[in-house]
């Protein structure tokens, strides 16, 4: 569905495959991780943490810890501002600083196992554990709840005693654990549904799973004999990480300056803080800087996850495939504090569909888990995998085509979603009849094989970027990026500047600036760089040009409207000059005769993001003896708007896949009766590898390029994640011979499926 | 007049248990300033955390954006991403 012709859309650079420009320092180990960093007197940190699912913190005595021979600091939720209060955009919504800063250090409850309740820096790892050790806390051991479910009904134990449901009418008069009730609504859903020719429902649940990037969260921070401190830490937004932690240690936005490391895969898992204020603090008191790392167990037991759901659907349709009303029911788990991404599982469950009335009712629930954080699209994939069941099982029901239902069904521009956005740019239908054309749709099957399909939305966000470009004096160019790069944004950053300057991509590089060196940036999420920083690149290029024009037309004493500007060279439109053409190497030369140094930023709010639209196809296939599913063929296809660097999106695509595949499949946080989480580690918790998949295939369907975009961009990065669960589950359903609901599709459960257990 | 619709419980709360609005505003700054006036503390929360979809097309941040006369614009939570 790429431009058939190769000519990628008349543009030299954009739509090109050059190498990953950070690739040879991540494949030789010379990039530098948050854990790489080293200064002198460094001191190592380390989180005590809480051994119970749910416990009154009585007591903290440190005085052991602080008598032991090395350690320098020991720091509580005492040492944070205990008034920060207000919220900070990050990840998948709003977060209550008061909030974040409790998850870092908890206050007066550990509200799952793994709560960190105090710190401490020494001079080596062993003295730092030993100390861990010393600290003696005292609780009160409370009743905890883990599920969803459980965590609603009467009687469950209360996690926040201060916590009344909003969104209910009149305000209940007692605490309990649904932070927020969620209403959307439109037409007469009941009505419908009661007078559908065929109606099909369901019960769906899904495990809590988590990002699973390699990189655990690592940072440096050093406090400063001036007040001015540093931090050096992996995260998804540098200026995310500054403003976190100086609210919660009560410092202003200058004294702080944040230093994005390379980062080791984030996915949404790092829009928010866990050591920074934490490191920072023992820093403050001690004056060395403290490093804290995670361990991967720690990783598991005190980052955010994304939520467990379980959701009802109920979905009405006639004879015909045209789906007239649904009404949903989703409960997602929010961790130990609200903020669980539930309303964007409503709005976007039937993103793809035209679907007239529609009743959505979503709870944001806590319970005695880690707070959960963004995941790609986050709320979206739960909800899809309902709503994608049920269609699944309508095509059925009809003898229908699974993509002809879809089609049948799909938003096309104009439409209105149940959110009040209209359905622009919008290539779904596109989408699904690459999939329907694609070889892998028509490919026979071997015996006990089957195939499903799925479909996935996400609305995808603009934001708050800045970006500076400069030339060099030889005529090369530096993009100063104000976003970490987690899935290849250097690359896509130097090729639409060097598009717009006109040169080679091997001239233009792409660094990303600390929060001293470059104007705020939203943080690198919500599929918002290549389309928002991106824009903020191209438009400080074009002022570039602009200037680069003004400076020959000063050269050749002409108007500079005379001046035309291609591939990199001015050339002088005016017949009356007879003059020769200026190269971008050659104004560079002459920068300090016309004006000095050649350079543009921009700050800008992108507005206009078009949302993407995935369709994805999966051949699956079962060991009857272990219950084990494998994936034999997949595919996937998405509306990308213009790819700006294909293997890059093709990545994108695979990495959601693998990842929807995992969820589908096998990841889960297994609890014990006692709250304790039982698979803290890659060992027993089990996410795809490579041996696990096949290649995926896909297909970039690039029939609507973004207008609002200056190349046409739209991200890419999120909606990937969203179709494999139902795709899985809709191949596997056909193999057991009844509809699957409940995630993940262990050995144990296809067996149990199968009668064999 | 611009017409305001929500699917926000947040916006019912503080605007009376009303999801239907018609406002006389020429930019989206001029809406939520007479939104706050009418309902006290409805304009902050719009400012803080909601997005417009005006004629459909979402918004955040945007306070310049020119509203045209019997425009509909949709108060929707913001949204972000991961």
């Amino acid at each position: 569905m790429s431009d058939p012709s190769g000519s990628n859309g008349g543009y030299r650079v954009i739509g090109s495959r050059p190498v990953r420009p950070d690739g040879v320092d991540k494949v030789t180990g010379r990039a530098q991780f948050g854990a790489d960093f080293h200064l002198p007197g460094l001191l190592t940190g380390r989180i005590k943490r809480s051994p119970h699912a749910h416990a009154r913190i009585v007591r903290i005595d440190t005085a052991a810890a602080e008598r032991l021979a090395g350690v320098k600091a020991i720091v509580t939720a005492a040492d944070f501002d205990l008034e920060a209060a207000g919220e900070i955009e990050a990840g998948e919504s709003a977060s209550a600083i008061r909030d974040v800063a409790a998850n870092c250090l908890a206050r007066a409850k550990a509200l799952y196992q793994g709560h960190a309740v105090a710190a401490v820096a020494a001079t080596s790892p062993e003295i730092a554990a030993e100390a861990i050790d010393l600290i003696a806390v005292t609780y009160e051991v409370l009743p905890h709840v883990i599920d969803v479910d459980e965590a609603m009904a009467p009687g469950a134990p209360v996690l926040h005693d201060d916590m009344f449901t909003r969104g209910v009418s009149p305000r209940p008069g007692t605490a309990s654990n649904v932070a927020q009730r969620h209403v959307m609504s439109r037409g007469d859903a009941a009505g419908m549904l009661a007078a559908a020719d065929i109606v099909v429902e369901g019960r769906y649940t899904t495990a809590a799973v988590h990002q699973g990037y390699i990189e655990p969260h690592a940072c440096v921070a050093s406090w400063g004999a001036d007040g001015q401190s540093l931090i050096w830490s992996s995260s998804q937004g540098q200026f995310l990480v500054r403003a976190m932690t100086a609210r919660i240690l009560n410092i202003p936005l200058s004294d702080l300056k944040v230093i994005p490391a390379e980062i080791g895969g984030g996915f949404g898992g790092k829009t928010t803080v866990y050591l920074e204020p934490v490191a920072l603090a023992l820093s403050r008191k001690c004056g060395r800087p403290v490093k804290i790392v995670m361990s991967r167990e720690e990783v598991f037991l005190a980052s955010g996850p994304t939520s467990g759901s379980s959701i009802d659907i109920r979905l009405a349709a006639r004879r015909d495939g045209t789906i007239t009303a649904a009404e949903m029911t989703l409960r997602y788990q929010a961790g130990a504090f609200p903020g669980s991404p539930v309303h964007l599982g409503c709005m976007t469950a039937f993103a793809c569909y035209d679907v007239e009335h529609l009743s959505l009712i979503g709870y944001d629930v806590v319970s005695n888990r880690p707070k959960v954080a963004a995941y790609r699209a986050p709320g979206a994939p739960m909800a899809a995998f309902a709503v994608e069941s049920a269609i699944d099982d309508l095509a059925r029901q009809l003898s229908m085509d699974p993509i002809d239902l879809r089609i049948r069904n799909a938003v096309r521009d104009g439409a209105k979603t149940v959110y009040g956005a209209s359905v622009r740019s919008c290539a779904l239908v596109e989408t699904l009849e690459a999939i329907k054309s694609h070889p892998h749709y028509s490919a026979p099957l071997n015996p006990g094989q089957a195939r499903g399909v799925a479909a996935g939305f996400w609305f995808n966000i603009g934001g708050e970027s800045s970006a500076a470009v400069h030339i060099d004096e030889d005529g090369g160019a530096t993009v100063v990026s104000s976003n970490p790069d987690i899935g290849g944004s250097r690359a896509a950053m130097a090729m639409m500047a060097a598009e717009t300057l006109g040169l080679p991509i091997e001239r233009v590089r792409c660094t990303v600036a600390d929060t001293a060196s470059i104007g705020f940036s939203g943080s690198t999420g919500g599929s918002r760089v290549t389309f928002a920083t991106g824009m903020a690149v191209t438009e400080a290029a074009q002022k570039v040009v602009a200037d680069l024009r003004r400076r020959a037309a000063q050269i050749w004493e002409c108007d500079v409207a005379d001046v035309a500007w291609r591939d990199g060279v001015a050339t002088c439109l005016d017949p009356a000059k007879t003059v020769k053409p200026l190269s971008i190497a050659a104004l560079a030369a002459r920068s300090a005769k016309t004006g000095g140094p050649i350079a543009a930023e921009v700050a800008l709010n992108a507005q206009g993001a078009a949302a993407g639209y995935g369709v994805h196809v999966c051949d699956v296939e079962v060991d009857p003896e272990t219950g084990r599913t494998s994936i034999v063929r997949y595919t996937a296809a998405q509306d990308v708007g213009r790819a700006i660097h294909p293997a890059y999106v093709e990545g994108q695509l695979q990495g959601g896949a693998a990842q929807g595949v995992g969820w589908a499949l096998n990841e889960e946080y297994v609890y014990s009766p006692e709250g304790l989480l039982q698979n803290a580690g890659f060992l027993d918790y089990r996410m795809p590898v490579a041996s696990d998949l096949p290649m995926i295939d896909t297909v970039l369907v690039e029939t609507k390029p973004n207008p609002r975009h200056p190349y046409g961009a739209k991200g890419v990065g999120e909606v990937s994640i969203v179709p494999p669960l139902g795709a899985v589950s809709n191949a596997l359903s056909q193999i057991v011979g009844r509809r699957m609901t409940a995630l993940p599709l262990s050995p144990v459960r296809v067996l149990a499926a199968l009668g064999k257990i | 007049m611009v017409r305001v619709l929500t699917i926000s419980a947040d916006v019912r709360e503080l605007a009376g248990g009303r999801d239907v609005f018609e406002v006389e505003a020429e930019t989206v700054a001029g809406l939520i300033s007479r939104l706050e006036a009418q309902f006290p503390g409805l304009g902050h929360l719009i400012e803080e955390k909601m997005a417009l979809a005006i004629d459909g097309e979402i918004f955040q941040d945007a306070p310049g954006e020119r509203l045209r006369p019997e425009c509909e614009v949709v108060l929707i939570p913001r949204i972000a991403g991961g």
